[in-house]
């Protein structure tokens, strides 16, 4: 990390600078531009939501923020003072941890040994140095008990948590390993609306231990309940950014499905002929439906809901 | 239009999560509570299938032994087994710790006959120290395997092909450069034993211990070498770091790479563990039988293989125990003198190897499978 500007640190009481801003950042793949002109901030015990479509630039900047990529216009600070990572372990050291989606675990090892993978306990000296078992496990233990997480048995390999476990104990680690800003990409993408719920604890769990939260879904449904500032992206640019009392649930549900886009697209589907297959099955997923927002339900599709079923009942 | 995609494709995010306190949830909030059982946390052990296997193959030779004397459950029979399965064992357990490493070596047994003949080279021909042969013999073992960890980790290519490859040269070394050196003769032998250094060499690596009235011979310093290595590799890999990050490039290389643990220089480590340990039963071999002969251990490959992987080591990587690797040495040990013992034509040892390593997969990956599945 160099730090290539003196902003003076933020002076104790007053409005605090932000742990971690972007500023006006934008990114070219050769002349593609992949996000242009986009700022947020992150503050202290606060998630900042990062909603958009598909290609809308979230990875990219999230790739800006962990690290990955270094911004070809504006800047990001932390602290209020200018910085430009070159690496996601500069991005680290700043005290600024991505969980990615594929979370860097390894399925088949203990909850444990991937709690604490590069960076074991050591205890002795010489050759007998030896990766110190008891404080890797009572460690463990204790981070994740820390974030309102009991497993029973940290032994247990990290392949046989279910998906929202595994994005909790991905966190937890994070946290654990002196994490002040938390960035998650798509935590709860691939996952059902049991697990959803579970990640999303542990969203609110980092938030009240005074982390700042940086959580990029395109889901509205999951940002709304944990989020505090919600900045929408579209096309790379953008679309806005927003406190939580400025903007109400069914507005960033419009918001993120492109508003008139969609109406016209529901207005398409219901003139193709035996469509109605994809109406929602209420024998398959009755709790998703029930709680569906109606400009959802519309959409909804059991292609995938008989795979989400057993996750939730294991 | 992916907007359509996506609102089409993710049904399981309309719903709304539950947006309930922060509090402590025990079961990570999904409601399933409960210690993982005691059975799961045995099934959950990789050395349980080949013990289970160790034990039923001990007891088969126990009832089929025709020896007159029933030599079996004697010290000579412990000892003929044991012997056996040292020189595959002190290969296995390292080649099991390559295969959790997510690794094969395939130039493991033509390695153990090229180092032998090495041995008998420097110390027959050259009249070297044994002991600065020994130190050549290693050193030659662990170069052997750096360049076989860095084509590996640097081309991207399959070890088993680099390996095979290695094998391959030292092979077509080990014969047509033996019979160059040697003057058209495929074995060297020592000819007289007062080399200089030999005799205490003789004792570490090639000696007998242990001698009683039941077992004039004693037992060979081989043994002793494959317990201290077995008892190494088990604490490596449970108890260091390196342990930690073997399981860890072999289960997933790249998420291993992303918390920062050095997964070229793991692997190179691993292959050259396993070609020092090919020149450790070159030395041993040689010092024990005072020659060597080309393409000796050539095929061994595959019953250090077999050792590992009934070892409950999963061929795939990520997966294994050493302890495992060791049983299945010795389940190899006792399946080759059993069939002795038993009175049948030794022709079988390769249907009942084929049949342990089917039933020791099958039971292993049962196992494994109601493991990592208890809690689905």
């Amino acid at each position: 990390m160099t730090t290539t500007d003196d902003a003076p640190m933020a002076a104790p009481g007053a409005a605090a600078p932000a742990l971690l801003e972007a500023d006006g950042v934008g990114k070219y793949f050769g002349s593609v531009r992949a996000l242009s002109g986009v700022s947020l901030s992150v503050h202290p015990g606060q998630v900042t939501c990062v909603l958009g479509d598909n290609g809308a630039g979230k990875s990219t900047l999230i790739k800006i923020l962990s690290g990955v990529f270094t911004p070809d216009e504006g800047e990001v600070r932390v602290d209020g003072a200018a910085v430009k990572f070159h690496s996601p372990r500069d991005a680290l050291s700043a005290g600024i941890a991505t969980v990615f989606q594929d979370l860097a675990m390894v399925p088949l090892m203990a909850i444990w040994r991937n709690f604490f993978l590069g960076s074991e306990p050591t205890k002795g000296w010489g050759p007998w140095r030896r990766f110190d078992v008891e404080a890797a496990r009572r460690r463990t233990r204790e981070g994740l008990a820390a974030m309102g997480i009991d497993l029973r048995d940290p032994d247990q390999p990290v392949g046989t948590l279910s998906g929202g476990e595994r994005q909790s104990v991905a966190i937890a680690r994070a946290v654990h390993f002196g994490a002040r800003v938390l960035i998650l990409d798509e935590p709860t993408s691939a996952l059902g609306v049991k697990q959803a719920g579970v990640v999303l604890r542990r969203v609110a769990q980092a938030r009240e231990r005074g982390l700042g939260v940086v959580f990029i879904t395109h889901n509205p449904h999951h940002a709304y309940p944990v989020g505090d500032r919600f900045v929408v992206l579209n096309r790379g640019r953008l679309l806005g950014d927003w406190a939580k009392d400025e903007i109400g649930r069914e507005d960033l549900v419009r918001l993120m499905s492109g508003g008139a886009e969609l109406d016209a697209l529901s207005h398409e589907l219901e003139r193709i002929p035996g469509l109605e297959e994809l109406a929602p099955d209420p024998a398959v997923a009755p709790e998703e439906q029930a709680t569906a927002a109606p400009s959802e339900a519309v959409h909804a599709a059991p292609a995938e809901a008989p795979r989400a079923a057993p996750e939730e009942d294991g | 239009m992916t907007s359509a995609d996506t609102a089409v494709a993710r049904p399981d995010e309309a719903g709304p999560p539950p947006a309930g306190p922060p509090a402590a949830d025990p079961g990570a909030g999904d409601g399933r509570g409960g210690q993982a059982g005691a059975l799961t946390r045995i099934l959950r052990r990789p050395a349980l299938g080949a013990l289970l296997g160790a034990v039923a193959v001990f007891v088969l030779f126990t009832i089929t032994d025709s020896t007159p004397q029933h030599l079996w459950l004697t010290q000579t029979g412990f000892q003929a087994w044991a012997q056996q399965a040292a020189f595959f064992g002190i290969m296995a357990v390292p080649v099991g710790l390559l295969m959790i490493g997510g690794e094969f070596d395939l130039s493991t047994g033509g390695m153990t006959g090229f180092c032998a003949i090495i041995m008998a080279l420097l110390v027959g021909n050259e009249h070297w120290n044994a002991w600065a042969a020994v130190a050549v013999t290693f050193a030659f073992g662990a170069v052997v395997g750096a360049v076989n960890g860095i084509v590996v980790t640097r081309s991207g290519l399959p070890s088993f092909i680099v390996t095979l490859a290695t094998y391959f040269v030292f092979r077509g070394l080990s014969v047509g450069g033996v019979l160059k050196v040697n003057h058209g003769s495929t074995s060297i032998g020592l000819t007289g034993t007062d080399h200089p250094g030999l005799k205490s060499a003789k004792d570490v690596f090639g000696g007998s211990f242990a001698h009683s009235s039941g077992l004039p011979v004693g037992y060979q310093t081989g043994i002793l070498w494959f317990a201290g290595v077995t008892v190494v590799a088990v604490w490596v890999l449970a108890r260091t770091r390196f342990g930690n990050w073997v399981f860890a490039v072999g289960g997933d290389a790249d998420a291993a790479r992303k918390v920062g643990v050095p997964v070229r220089r793991t692997k190179i480590l691993l292959f050259m563990t396993t070609s020092t340990a090919a020149a450790l039963v070159g030395v041993i071999s040689f010092l024990q039988t005072n020659t060597a002969v080309s393409e000796q251990g050539v095929g061994y490959e595959f019953y250090y293989i077999i050792a590992a992987v009934v070892g409950g080591c999963l061929l795939t990587g990520g997966h294994g125990s050493a302890l495992g690797a060791a049983l299945g040495a010795c389940i190899i040990g006792m399946a080759l003198q059993g069939v002795i013992y038993s009175g049948w034509d030794s022709s079988w040892d390769f249907t009942f190897l084929g049949a342990i390593l089917f039933l020791a997969v099958a039971v292993n990956t049962l196992t494994y499978q109601r493991a990592m599945r208890a809690r689905r």
